[in-house]
């Protein structure tokens, strides 16, 4: 099965639909937003192929795909997915679909938009397919610049101010993680201490033993770099003004995958190559990610806007993906992995909501709202749906990473677990009361008008929550097929045990 | 057809009753979802009992199992999606299929008027769904998922008219104190995956047989599972939810938050008999805070003046009567009060139901009265449940009263005085409400003209009537001379149990508390019995009237100790340390990264001869340093 050539399809059709889109005048809006239609299409079809088609008995790398390029510096331009990766390549063609949906009455230069767009997920498809660590951190940068565009033109709520601080938080962690790889690169090409010659080929990578000091220092670099992108507290304040400034489509694909950037990396290059290293900084992850799950709950409790909440919600909920990368065992790490992918599409959903509210109130103040059921029953009950995704309802999707990861780490992390644990008390605390206040309630007037979703509308609410509801009851083949990626890394850092810093 | 076929089809059945109604309740209409709700519930009961008279013994040898497929397969640990039918299971399947049918037969009647009725039945097929999952699951993460399915559909009927602010918060306040106690529940279970590796019952049970008595582990894991029972079954200190909860449909506070889904927690407890048995400090707390419930659920009862309320403030009461039995040891005991108090919690909540249906709507008892001539079948079987709630033999309530408190005596005198106390306390508050509703003046509202209800209400009633006056003989004690059914049949799930009390002792016991009970009668008739003025206005109460009046202000104390706390913090972690603390930071480098541009910018002269200078100064620097290194 492994003969076809999936990937480079996946990947190929957003640049390439980027590239047509510069030839096509601004004016004619169908042939626009029909190629970003064709395109976002054409990778959810393959990625869904490449999901029912991956040998799940095999495991391993799958679909590779190899050409050389920089041959001199040891880099090339070689694809392949694995349990680990596919999944999230999956994730990141659902939202593109969903989103073209998003935004199909979108007026405003919907040619750049789409632009842009397509640019964003091409490179983000890049990263979750590289086999070689400097493409996939070339991929990170690609995904990462059109977002500053993105919100400062199409945004609201400060969007300058967002999309700056956006962009500068994110640079900052590429610096850093920017100098870790160049020491990995340096070590890797030391005779005394690595092959003897560069490579970024993570297959290349995977022979080298690195020393118990060095890892400590590289997954260091790899955890602060791309630990901005979870983003991991401290480090999180780009997200809420960057999640809600930006338009519709956009958050959902911030919180869908962008955020899954970093989770992926800190697993794929920090996990994998130093494991050490992360076993001796696991307890200070932990606490962050304690804190994370936590601290922004509450956060999340008190805030006014209800794109804010949703933005919150997703700091606090990637905090889960951390913890259960800190504590490093099978079923910890399957949850973390599984939680990336459950969370990108409740987060997606959640933002598509909003901003179907948003365009038709015109506001996101939960104060202004109430008895929208009323008005809006279908976008009330798939809002119902989601907020109940996210508070982890069993039967959802999002209840079996979230218990997957509190089983695993609470063997390593008792203390901090039962810390994280109370999040589900305030996670339903916020998602109810937010529910309460604007679609419960005495039917506001004000509100009348307000149509409920429908036509184009639908394809996101369907497509989203039909996968948190039938991966809910029925997990179990996705959760074999990460469960498998995550198993070589588990190896590796069992392989390899260290100390934890205290 | 194979029987395993036919367990799935029981909660299955609802289910398809929830997607039928729930996504095609407009085209349907409110008729045709209100009977396929409720025929989807009469099917799956129709099963039930044909699976139980096939096996009178509840398939006791090893359980009726069927694994459906693997749900959770993480690397390291897999929970199944099995079902599994035991006598306990199977006795639980029909209580809430055979009730839940009845009352959604109520429901027509009760829902007619309202045009959310295809909703409301397809929710309360999502419950019944949800309540067969978590009984008939073989393992605690698939009872989980029950345990929260319930609680979901409790929050989505008790905030069922959506557009009274006043019902969604109760809706919200049930769903987290539940959420509470989940954490408990969740605890728990990943204590018990650390512990045994597993989730299923089999594997579980088994393993924790060969630990010894006492085990930390143990011991923490049964606490944290009572700790979500607590919540779920409405035990102090979360209970506060259930009499808010009364905002709901009158059939679903009679289905849910009196008959089945309370109960939830006392059916885990006896599930998990095997690791309580095993954890005596666990056990020692539930019976404290079972009888502190039942005393403190009773003490506000006492005085309360909204009908629902009162029925509600009993129940909590009576299920900390189940939760002491539990504590001394008598699963089966505790297990048979669950089953009889199906029976006259539900007749009561829909008996009340038709009072309030009567009524239009009115719930406060100080406007009610005299209604026995006006709703004569409503009237006589409130009175049924009033006898079988209080415990007057033969009905069902004294039955099971009677075991529990010769189990409690066994154990210790001392609690049983306490129980004694608590049964008093019930006579009063039930004869109260029944005098004040059905006998004494006619204080209702003038223009308001009480009818009887329609037959699919008032049928209802009157099987549970009867379930009510009979079905406490499927437990008799041993000094009856007729063998105790519901012990024998319960064994192979909840453990022999044996009070082992002197045959006269027994009698006696028996004696003094239908004596007590009588008392309690007395009382609330010299109190509010022919003669007496009661007040139809808010009057002056003082002392401990009103403090239970007041629920001892348990609400209020929440309020100020923990809502009004958290949202402080959660303000203050929002604001100061967010926005000043962290932004404040990063501001603060932004601003130091400009200071020292601005600073070196003023190097930047123009001038070659301070350039010349700066270089030469440099260049005899670094000799000076060369030379000294």
């Amino acid at each position: 099965m492994n003969g076809l050539h999936l990937l480079p399809g996946i990947i190929l059709a957003p640049f390439v639909a980027a590239l047509i889109l510069l030839f096509i005048p601004s004016t004619a809006r169908n042939a626009i937003r029909g190629l970003a239609l064709a395109a976002a299409s054409c990778s959810l079809a393959l990625a869904t192929l490449a999901m029912f088609t991956y040998d799940n008995a095999a495991k391993g790398l799958q679909f590779v795909e190899h050409v050389p390029w920089l041959t001199t510096f040891g880099i090339s331009l070689d694809l392949g997915v694995d349990g680990l990766s596919l999944p999230l390549v999956l994730l990141t063609a659902i939202i593109l679909f969903a989103g073209v949906f998003v935004s199909w009455k979108l007026e405003n230069r919907a040619k750049e938009f789409f632009t842009y767009t397509l640019l964003l997920v091409g490179g983000v498809f890049g990263v979750f397919m590289s086999t070689d660590l400097f493409v996939l951190f070339m991929f990170i940068e690609i995904a990462v610049i059109p977002k500053y565009v993105l919100i400062s033109v199409w945004g609201s709520t400060r969007k300058d101010y967002a999309a700056m601080k956006y962009t500068l938080y994110l640079l900052s962690g590429s610096a850093i993680a920017f100098i870790g790889l160049f020491a990995v690169y340096t070590y890797v090409g030391s005779p005394h201490t690595g092959l003897g010659y560069g490579t970024f080929s993570l297959a290349e990578l995977a022979k080298v033993n690195f020393s118990p000091e060095f890892q400590k220092w590289a997954f260091l670099a790899m955890l602060v770099g791309f630990g901005v992108l979870v983003p991991i507290f401290p480090l999180h304040r780009w997200t809420p003004d960057g999640h809600s400034a930006a338009p519709t489509t956009i958050s959902m694909l911030l919180a869908g995958v962008i955020m899954k950037l970093g989770g992926y990396a800190i697993i794929r290059v920090g996990l994998g190559f130093f494991p050490m290293g992360a076993q001796y900084w696991a307890p200070v992850v932990a606490i962050l990610a304690a804190i994370n799950v936590i601290y922004i709950a509450f956060v999340a409790l008190v805030q006014k806007d209800m794109k804010f909440v949703v933005a919150n919600s997703s700091i606090s909920h990637m905090g889960f993906v951390l913890l259960g990368i800190a504590s490093m065992n099978a079923v910890s790490l399957s949850g973390a992995a599984a939680q990336m992918f459950a969370h990108g599409i409740m987060a997606a959903l959640f933002f598509a909501l909003v901003g179907q509210v948003y365009d038709k109130a015109h506001t996101r103040n939960i104060a202004d709202f109430g008895g929208l059921a009323k008005y809006m029953p279908r976008t009330s009950a798939a809002f119902l749906v989601v907020g109940l995704a996210s508070l982890g309802l069993p039967g959802l999707f999002n209840f079996v990473p979230e218990f997957t990861v509190f089983a695993g780490s609470i063997q390593r992390f008792t203390v901090i677990t039962i810390v994280s644990v109370f999040s589900v008390v305030v996670t339903a605390i916020y998602v109810l009361w937010v529910y309460q206040r604007v679609f419960f309630g005495p039917a506001n007037e004000r509100w009348a008008g307000l149509p409920d979703a429908k036509g184009v509308e639908l394809v996101p609410i369907v497509l989203l929550g039909g996968v948190l509801l039938v991966l809910g009851v029925w997990p179990g083949p996705f959760m074999d097929m990460v469960s498998g990626g995550i198993m070589p890394i588990v190896g590796r850092i069992v392989s390899a045990p260290m100390g934890g810093i205290f | 057809m194979n029987e395993a076929v036919l367990l799935c089809l029981i909660p299955a059945l609802p289910l398809v009753g929830f997607l039928l109604t729930g996504l095609l309740g407009k085209k349907l209409g409110r008729g045709l979802s209100s009977w396929i709700g409720t025929l989807t519930v009469a099917a799956s009961f129709g099963l039930a009992l044909t699976l139980f008279i096939a096996h009178p013994d509840g398939f006791a040898a090893s359980g009726l199992g069927i694994q459906l497929f693997d749900w959770i397969p993480a690397a390291g640990l897999t929970i199944a999606f099995g079902l599994m039918l035991d006598p306990l299971s199977l006795i639980m399947t029909l209580v809430i299929t055979g009730i839940g049918f009845l009352i959604h037969l109520y429901s027509i009647g009760y829902m007619k008027h309202d045009e959310g009725a295809p909703r409301f039945f397809s929710f309360l097929n999502l419950f019944v769904f949800s309540m067969l999952l978590l009984v008939l699951a073989d393992n605690y993460a698939l009872m989980f998922v029950g345990w929260e399915g319930v609680g979901l559909c409790s929050y989505l009927l008790i905030g069922f008219w959506f557009t009274k602010d006043e019902y969604n918060a109760a809706a919200v306040k049930a769903f987290v104190m539940n959420r509470i106690g989940d954490l408990g529940f969740l605890l728990g279970l990943f204590v018990m995956v650390a512990t045994f590796g597993s989730l299923s019952f089999g594997e579980v049970f088994a393993k924790a047989g060969a630990m010894e008595a006492g085990a930390p582990a143990l011991t923490l894991i049964t606490l944290m599972l009572f700790v979500g029972a607590v919540g779920k079954s409405a035990q102090i200190p979360l209970y506060t939810w259930l009499p808010d909860a009364m905002a709901g449909p009158t059939p679903v506070s009679a289905l849910i938050h009196a008959a089945t889904m309370v109960t939830a927690g006392i059916y885990m407890v006896i599930r998990s008999h095997v690791l309580y048995d095993l954890a005596p400090i666990a056990l020692t707390v539930i019976s404290v805070v079972g009888l502190a419930t039942a005393i403190w659920a009773g003490l506000i009862a006492l005085s309360q003046r909204d009908i629902k309320k009162v029925l509600a403030y009993s129940t909590v009461s009576q299920l900390g009567f189940m939760f002491l039995t539990l504590g001394v040891g008598a699963y089966s005991t505790g297990y048979f009060h669950v089953f009889t108090h199906a029976f006259f919690k539900a007749l009561l909540f829909l008996a009340a139901g038709s009072v309030i249906h009567a009524l239009s709507g009115e719930q406060d008892i100080r406007k009610m009265g005299g209604l026995a001539k006006k709703l004569p079948i409503t009237y006589i079987t409130f009175l049924v449940g009033t006898l079988a709630i209080s415990g007057i033999p033969p009905f069902a309530g004294f039955f099971s009263k009677d075991a529990i408190l010769a189990a409690v005596y066994a154990r210790s005198p001392l609690l049983w005085g306490l129980s004694i106390f608590a049964a008093f306390l019930t006579a009063f508050y039930m004869g109260r409400l029944f005098i004040l509703v059905f006998h004494s003046k006619d204080r209702t509202t003038k223009g308001v003209h009480p009818h009887e209800s329609p037959w699919t209400m008032t049928v209802p009633l009157i099987v549970l009537a009867l379930g009510s006056t009979a079905a406490g003989f499927l437990g008799m004690p041993a000094v009856f001379g007729v063998p105790d059914w519901m012990a024998g049949f319960l064994a192979p799930s909840a453990g022999e149990y044996a009070v082992g009390l002197e045959e006269g002792t027994e009698w006696l016991l028996m004696g003094i508390s239908t004596v007590v009970v009588l008392c309690g009668f007395i009382f609330a008739v010299l109190k509010y019995g022919p003669g007496k003025v009661v007040p139809t206005e808010d009057k002056k109460t003082r002392g401990p009237v009103r403090w239970s009046l007041r629920k001892f202000r348990v609400d209020e104390f929440y309020d100020a100790l923990i809502v009004k706390p958290l949202f402080a913090l959660s303000s203050w972690l929002f604001g100061t340390a967010n926005d000043r603390g962290i932004d404040g930071v990063v501001r603060g480098t932004a601003g130091l990264v400009a200071w020292v541009g601005g600073r070196v910018r003023l190097l930047q002269t123009g001038n070659i001869v301070f350039y010349l200078f700066a270089m030469t100064l440099g260049v005899i620097v670094i000799a000076a340093v060369a030379a000294l290194g």
